[in-house]
């Protein structure tokens, strides 16, 4: 996972680079909360950019960060998303809840 | 009896390290079937789920055997993947969306909702305490469908 902060928006951007199941969901659950109790950000995105696979390990992972930034006081979004990450999150609804944005004014 | 054209068999140990190699083993097979990237993905991603289910829940995390075996006749595959671990109690509430067992450890409860929308059928059998056996189907569309169906597309909108 790539972490970048943009301290002036209080972003936090989380790129993942892995292929997301049950078995690599751990490491990556337990970074980017690692990552969020560092930075404190008002806006956590997560960048799909680099996932080239995910299961139903992804729904778990972003529905826990959603409650976890909302705790903290700050919003969930997610950006980039393949069209087989989109086809999973749209079965789940989460989309309901957590808009997709646009990264491109960041240099990521 | 049926004549299959290929098929092969798998096994390995209920470690969730071993999700990747089982779904990236089928995409392989699944191949010769040339199937889009579209389908492939929805077989890993079905493949992924009902592994995890076998590890998770049928083995909870103890070491077992995971059985895969994947059938290629035609233009479709049937997976079958099968434990000997505790069995699922009512595999009807078992498949509803949202259900799970474990949602203190943020799972999703869609598994079972995701193989049978990326699948064209699935079968689950299970016995309690004596493990639990899921066969999906997926039909592959031929290539040539698809440029026929671009085909006559064209021609309508030319019409």
């Amino acid at each position: 996972m790539e972490t970048k902060f943009f301290e002036k928006d209080k972003l936090l951007v989380l790129k993942i680079t892995d292929e997301i199941d049950d078995y690599s969901v751990q490491k990556i659950r337990r970074r980017a909360d690692n990552e969020i109790e560092r930075y404190m950000p008002k806006r956590v995105v997560f960048d799909f950019d680099s996932v080239t696979f995910m299961d139903s390990a992804g729904i778990g992972l972003i529905i826990g960060r959603y409650k976890f930034t909302n705790m903290l006081g700050g919003s969930l979004e997610v950006a980039n998303l393949t069209q087989s990450v989109k086809k999973i999150f749209e079965m789940s609804g989460i989309l309901k809840l957590i808009p997709i944005v646009s990264l491109d004014e960041y240099k990521v | 009896m049926k004549n299959f054209e290929n098929e092969m068999k798998l096994e390995f140990l209920s470690k969730s390290s071993n999700e990747a190699f089982a779904r990236i083993t089928v995409a392989a097979f699944a191949s010769q079937l040339d199937p889009s990237l579209e389908e492939l993905a929805d077989i890993k991603t079905a493949v992924s789920e009902a592994v995890t289910n076998s590890i998770i829940h049928g083995y909870e995390n103890k070491i077992g055997i995971v059985k895969l075996e994947a059938k290629l006749i035609e233009n479709e595959i049937i997976i079958e993947i099968s434990d000997h671990g505790k069995g699922i109690e009512n595999v009807e509430i078992a498949k509803e969306p949202l259900y799970t067992t474990k949602p203190n450890l943020e799972r999703s409860g869609m598994g079972f909702t995701i193989m049978e929308s990326f699948m064209d059928d699935v079968k689950i059998e299970s016995v309690l305490g004596l493990g639990t056996k899921i066969t999906m189907t997926k039909k592959i569309k031929k290539q040539e469908e698809d440029e026929m169906e671009e085909e006559s597309l064209n021609l309508i909108t030319k019409d």
